[in-house]
């Protein structure tokens, strides 16, 4: 069992009466790849920014180490941080930037140099030292800005979107990047981000929070395979959310049309909300299919085609290397490991505070 | 980009300003130098300029630049704190904030100059109320530092606006990550705040510094006729010696100063960002 | 503790400022001709000063010049700022390091070369003189807030007007106008503030005889303050706190509405 490196209690904050983060608590292991993953507004950069030191909770803690830090300042505490837009100082060189903590922490010439050197290696920047900051691209800023939180040896990274302001190319390769970075430096970062495919890329646990809550926790696969409600299987990938009856366990009535499935303890007859992702359905012959339906659009995507298929009044999404021609009728099957059952909130309230209950 | 279709019809619509310019910037200077440069007889000669070495005219000199030099600190002094405590206050109020800062920037020049006449005056309004309170007049009127409380006064807007801007111009998370690295608020001060304002402390400089230097209103008004500046010579020269040529000359050596200025304006903003 | 400190600071720098601009209001009202002494409620100096034909001629002149400078440098200002799209590099950099020169240099030294110039053409000094000035140091304020709005022009809006058919004029005023206009407006407030506000160019390039509310007011004081003057100066202030209040809030209600 690893061990809690982090670990904030009852943190609540509000800004002009606006309640951001509501009582939200949260464990953080030595040596992982934590993402908090949300939209906008939805808390996680002002969690970062509590760790970080950058704002002071309304009430709550904040434990490092297993020690108190809620009101320590940033300078004093043990993490450093990679910021939106990288904040770079740009009236330095980037040895200077990189150099600016070790030289507050008053390290010799030497030992300074070499860290530098190190640094620029490891972000592959060799060279870069007289350089300033804005003749740099994007992405090299981006990495000078992990250059000089990371010389400083903190036990804890926190990224801010660090990837948010670069193109697509350059945001895949330095997913890769980060997790090597991650794996040769031995500790612990904190990230975050509203792209689900970073977070699910890059993460070996992912925070989804929502509204100030936290919405669900866990890996990668168990968060986009097993949402554990509707907002969580909505904002992670494609999916099929659609209004269902528990008929018994391990029988669900979808649309009219029963399809087996695994969960069980739902009860008898009662609402549930059922999470199918499009690449788990299955088109098949009307007559082999639970239910059936037509064909209505198809795009070529690639790797994939999607399909709309109309089948028992809900307009299903599906992925499939094989085509179906529009207009064709079609069974529909899914296997029932592919069936994620979910309670049905009782409200929008509920919905954002169920998983903290 | 084409704008137009062809690029002489750029060059077309820019030559009335540039024969503007031409007549009424280049031709002025030219002839400044020009009468700087020749005596009555429209030799040349080098007399006008070298006049500045002469004794009272030296005295002016160094008097303008000592106060001008004063009045830059002193508006530094109090601008820049001020521009910090703007800057760190939240936007939205802000614009109403800065412009409390800034209105007398754009009563007249002559009117805020005069306030402080009436109020330094011996029996002015400050030493009616200070002999009201049986407290010792002040008799400041007519002396140096009336001018310089003139020059702050008037000046002290000019100084605010630059800085403020560039302070709020830094990223907070610049400030942050000074911070995030360890560094103390003294620190994130000295190495980041400052150096980074630094552009609009240079304006600021100069722009208090120059129209400091070159002043002969606030002088005569506040000064009395005893103190005389640069400024004031040259003035005098102009409108009741009429010696062009020696006002001339003394204007290439105020020219001087101010390229100067200048120079070291730049010099000092490139040393900060090598 | 902190916020009080900054509070108090605002404070004293805001008193510094307003103090003397309300003494002089205070004065302005004040029936004893005697600073020092509170002789009782007047509105006798207003009523001189509406009566004073120099002090009425002297707005006179100011406004005028103000307006015709404020117009004639905008429309020369931002034809050129659009003509340098067209220019190569560097004479534009030639260009704008002349027009720099007014801003930078002292005005005392605009103020004579422009004299010197005056009297080399045999211009009568007066009213044109001080217009001919007026322009000259208030083309670089306008060109100052046009130019980075010019730079900033979105031309593919331009192309997509005349793709979809617009004449090239056609297209100008229907897209990039409207991209610099707030520059414009900007420009010609300034110009007209640094207009109005000017004493020391005018004062070297106005001649005898001719007066504008700057050395209108410098004769005076150098004569002695009459208590005319502070009415003037209260009157002034009003209307120059009314037109910023007016400008600030104007924009603001746009982007409301935005």
């Amino acid at each position: 069992m690893s061990k809690d490196l982090i670990t904030l209690e009852h943190i609540s904050k509000s800004y002009d009466g606006q309640m951001i983060l509501d009582d939200l608590s949260l464990s953080i292991y030595e040596n992982s790849f934590v993402t908090l993953l949300g939209p906008s507004g939805c808390g996680k950069t002002t969690t970062l920014r509590i760790i970080g030191g950058f704002e002071k909770p309304d009430q709550g803690r904040v434990i490092f180490d297993g020690k108190d830090i809620t009101d320590l300042s940033p300078n004093k505490r043990q993490l450093n941080t990679v910021f939106q837009k990288y904040a770079l100082f740009t009236h330095m060189t980037i040895a200077d930037n990189i150099a600016f903590g070790l030289k507050i922490k008053n390290k010799s010439d030497s030992y300074i140099k070499d860290k530098i050197k190190y640094a620029l290696k490891l972000v592959n920047l060799e060279g870069f030292e007289n350089r300033m900051p804005e003749s740099l691209s994007g992405g090299q800023q981006q990495r000078i800005a992990i250059a000089r939180a990371i010389v400083n040896e903190p036990k804890v990274l926190l990224l801010d979107e660090p990837l948010g302001a670069l193109d697509l190319k350059m945001r895949q390769d330095m997913q890769y990047e980060l997790k090597r970075l991650k794996e040769e430096l031995g500790i612990t970062f904190i990230y975050v981000t509203h792209d689900q495919e970073e977070a699910l890329t890059m993460s070996d646990h992912i925070v989804v929070m929502n509204q100030g809550y936290i919405q669900q926790e866990g890996s990668p696969e168990k968060i986009y395979n097993e949402p554990e409600n509707a907002f969580v299987a909505d904002f992670i990938g494609d999916s099929n959310i659609i209004r269902a009856t528990m008929v018994r366990d391990e029988l669900v009535d979808i649309l009219g049309a029963k399809f087996a499935c695994v969960d069980t303890g739902f009860g008898e007859n009662k609402p549930v909300d059922v999470v199918i992702r499009p690449e788990d359905v299955e088109l098949v012959s009307p007559e082999e299919g639970t239910i059936s339906g037509v064909v209505t659009d198809l795009t070529f995507k690639g790797v994939h085609y999607e399909m709309d298929v109309q089948a028992g009044g809900y307009e299903w999404l599906v992925h499939s290397t094989k085509m179906s021609e529009v207009g064709k009728e079609v069974g529909i099957k899914v296997d029932p490991y592919n069936i994620q059952i979910m309670n049905v909130p009782a409200s929008e309230d509920e919905e954002a505070i169920s998983e903290t209950i | 980009m084409k704008l137009f279709k062809d690029n002489r019809n750029a060059h077309v619509m820019a030559s009335p300003y540039m024969a503007w310019a031409f007549i009424f910037i280049v031709v002025p200077l030219c002839m400044v130098i020009y009468y700087g440069l020749t005596n009555a007889d429209g030799a040349f000669t080098f007399d006008n300029i070298t006049t500045i070495l002469k004794p009272g005219y030296l005295k002016a000199l160094k008097r303008s630049v000592i106060l001008a030099i004063i009045s830059t600190l002193v508006c530094f002094l109090l601008a820049y704190p001020l521009g910090m405590i703007l800057a760190s206050m939240k936007l939205r109020k802000n614009a109403y904030i800065i412009t409390l800062f800034i209105l007398p920037m754009w009563m007249n020049f002559l009117l805020r100059t005069l306030t402080w006449m009436t109020l330094l005056e011996g029996k002015g309004v400050i030493n009616t109320i200070l002999e009201f309170l049986h407290l010792p007049t002040l008799n400041i009127i007519n002396t140096s530092g009336a001018i310089v409380l003139g020059m702050v006064y008037n000046f002290l807007p000019f100084m605010i606006l630059p800085i403020y801007n560039a302070l709020n111009r830094i990223d907070e998370n610049v400030i942050n990550a000074a911070r995030d690295l360890g560094a103390d608020s003294f620190q994130t001060f000295c190495r980041i705040t400052l150096p980074l304002s630094m552009p609009g402390i240079l304006s600021g400089i100069t722009m208090v510094f120059i129209p400091a230097l070159t002043t002969f209103a606030i002088s005569t008004m506040l000064g009395g006729s005893k103190i005389l500046l640069i400024g004031n010579i040259i003035e005098q020269e102009f409108t009741q010696l009429y010696d062009w040529h020696l006002g001339s000359g003394l204007s290439i050596v105020l020219m001087v100063f101010i390229l100067l200025n200048m120079i070291i304006e730049n010099l000092s903003d490139n040393g900060g960002n090598s | 503790m902190k916020k009080a400190i900054e509070k108090i600071y605002l404070t004293i720098i805001l008193i510094f400022m307003y103090a003397p601009i309300l003494t002089l209001i205070v004065l302005s009202f004040n029936s004893s001709k005697s600073r020092a002494k509170w002789g009782g409620f007047t509105l006798e100096w207003y009523i001189n000063l509406l009566s004073d034909e120099a002090v009425a001629s002297a707005l006179f002149n100011t406004l005028t010049i103000a307006i015709l400078a404020t117009i004639f440098s905008t429309i020369i200002g931002t034809i050129t700022c659009v003509a340098m799209i067209g220019l190569p590099g560097k004479l534009r950099s030639v260009i704008m390091g002349i027009t720099n020169i007014p801003m930078i240099n002292a005005d005392i030294v605009t103020g004579i070369s422009l004299m010197l110039l005056f009297r080399f053409l045999h211009i009568g000094a007066g009213f044109t003189t001080i217009l001919l000035a007026h322009i000259t140091f208030n083309i670089p304020f306008v060109m100052l807030s046009v130019m980075p709005r010019v730079k900033n022009i979105n031309f593919y809006v331009y192309e997509a007007a005349l793709d979809l058919g617009a004449s090239r004029t056609y297209a100008f005023f229907k897209t990039i106008l409207p991209d610099i206009v707030p520059g414009i407006i900007s420009g010609a407030l300034m110009a007209f503030t640094m207009s109005l506000d000017d004493f020391i160019i005018t004062y070297f390039t106005k001649g005898s005889g001719f007066e504008t509310l700057s050395t209108l007011i410098y004769n005076e004081v150098k004569r002695g303050i009459q208590p005319e003057i502070y009415a003037l100066s209260a009157l002034i202030f009003i209307v120059v706190l009314t037109l910023l209040l007016i400008v600030y809030r104007a924009p603001q209600s746009k982007t409301k509405e935005n």
